[in-house]
């Protein structure tokens, strides 16, 4: 057995949160640069140069990319052959706290769904718990804005409605949105497993790289064709109108029921801020 | 690009067509959600609702020594029915981003208002156009409090005119 200290997983998580709210990953940013140079609406332009020109102020470490800060979600994957003493749930939101304060990032978390109280730590993460084999923990680490994620959904389509009941629902989704996710958007998509799980699909594929690509031929060509249908919708960066409505479309799947398919779009705003850490 | 100083009063709302960027200069106020829901029920509030502009945010703490922490937009739709009431208080300027409802557009062309957007996610780009920051009313809401907020040249553009325009038309609802 490995042991890990909760200390280490602590440090981590407030390392993490703080890192992701200021500097954003060079291959986004690279997508932000290709997608203005091909853009041909002026006021999209206009706005993609403000994104770019935010993540060069943001990166100098005193104000952070979003007033959004988000909520903290957390995929952990634990290795069987990990020890640690204590309680990681724990662990993980004493780093949140630490993080959210250190970082000075706003608390975005309330207690109850009616009487609104704040947190004031931005605890409690969501954490979604896996077990595997090896001797290290993994995880992926979010900071995922309310906006966005007020425009993601879950639905329950039949086997009958297939590939372009999918894509259907996916351009509806993105369209009805328009500006109100901030465009230009990263799109994770869970088909399959059931309601909760297709969710949780959807939010993991969120955090694969920019460049990587469905394994599966289908999935495959569904990423690329959904990309390019999305972009010709016409909602452009903001909602303003344009060629630049999503940088990527990331589709991750599972099995299903007989009489199921389960399709969850989770909305991701261009901020796209997440990390990965082993340890 | 048109250049306005506030308080806002009708010939600077004529002025404003869809497209157009607008640099704002002056005395703006930030209300979101529950700053929202109070502020309409308020007998008096601390700032004049007539001529002036809201800003949908809620900013991050600031460090010491700066003025204000990250300050870009929240989506404004959620704010579409507690609108109605301050615009016929003189409410001129709202500026958020997002698409609104067209109950919110139709009462916004009867009060001769002005929904503008500053771009989303870009926080810490926004917050170097303002150099004071107060907050004036409901503290207990942390980054939800009424803020004042004294801007210079603060970038928006215009999405629905008192025209009929809307820059979402065509493209998103």
């Amino acid at each position: 057995m490995r042991e890990i200290t909760l200390s280490q997983i602590t440090k981590s998580v407030k390392d993490s949160v703080i890192k992701i709210n200021y500097y954003l990953d060079d291959s986004l940013v690279n997508l932000f640069k290709k997608a203005k140079d091909k853009e041909t609406n002026q006021t999209a332009i206009s706005i993609l140069d403000d994104i770019i020109e935010n993540q060069e102020i943001a990166k100098k470490g005193i104000v952070p990319l979003c007033q959004d800060t988000g909520v903290v979600v957390v995929y952990l994957e634990i290795g069987s052959e990990v020890s640690f003493k204590g309680d990681i749930y724990e662990a993980i939101n004493k780093g949140v706290k630490e993080g959210y304060q250190e970082g000075y990032l706003r608390k975005s978390m309330v207690a109850h769904p009616f009487n609104r109280t704040n947190t004031l730590d931005n605890t409690p993460a969501i954490i979604h718990t896996t077990l595997v084999a090896g001797d290290k923990i993994k995880m992926k680490i979010a900071s995922k804005g309310g906006g966005s994620e007020n425009m993601s959904n879950v639905t329950m389509l039949t086997p009958a409605d297939g590939i372009d009941g999918v894509k259907k629902l996916v351009l509806d989704t993105v369209f009805n949105a328009g500006g109100k996710p901030c465009p230009p958007i990263i799109v994770g998509i869970g088909i399959g497993g059931n309601l909760e799980k297709s969710a949780l699909l959807a939010k993991e594929a969120l955090f694969r790289d920019l460049d990587d690509e469905s394994n599966d031929e289908i999935i495959n060509k569904l990423e690329k064709d959904l990309y390019t249908e999305i972009n010709s919708l016409g909602v452009g960066p903001m909602g303003v109108g344009g060629d630049t409505t999503c940088l990527a479309v990331k589709i991750n799947y599972y099995p299903m029921h007989i009489a199921s398919l389960p399709v969850a779009i989770n909305i991701q705003c261009h901020s796209a801020r997440h990390i990965e850490v082993i340890l | 690009m048109i250049k306005l100083n506030t308080p806002i009063n009708i010939d600077d709302i004529k002025k404003l067509k869809v497209g157009e960027q607008v640099l704002i200069s002056g005395t703006i106020y930030t209300a979101r959600d529950q700053a929202h829901i109070r502020l309409v029920k308020e007998d008096n509030p601390k700032f004049d609702i007539n001529g002036s502009v809201i800003y949908y945010v809620g900013p991050t703490p600031a460090r010491k020594n700066t003025t204000i922490g990250s300050s870009g937009p929240t989506s404004s739709y959620r704010m579409d029915k507690l609108s109605i009431p301050l615009m016929e208080k003189g409410l001129k300027l709202m500026i958020g981003k997002g698409d609104r409802s067209e109950e919110f557009r139709k009462e916004m062309i009867k009060n001769n208002a002005v929904y503008l957007i500053a771009t989303g996610g870009a926080g810490a780009l926004l917050s170097s156009r303002i150099i004071k920051s107060k907050i004036i009313m409901y503290e207990d809401l942390g980054p939800e409090a009424i803020r004042k907020l004294e801007v210079k040249d603060f970038p928006c553009f215009v999405a629905y005119d008192i025209y009929g325009n809307n820059i979402f038309t065509g493209n998103a609802k």
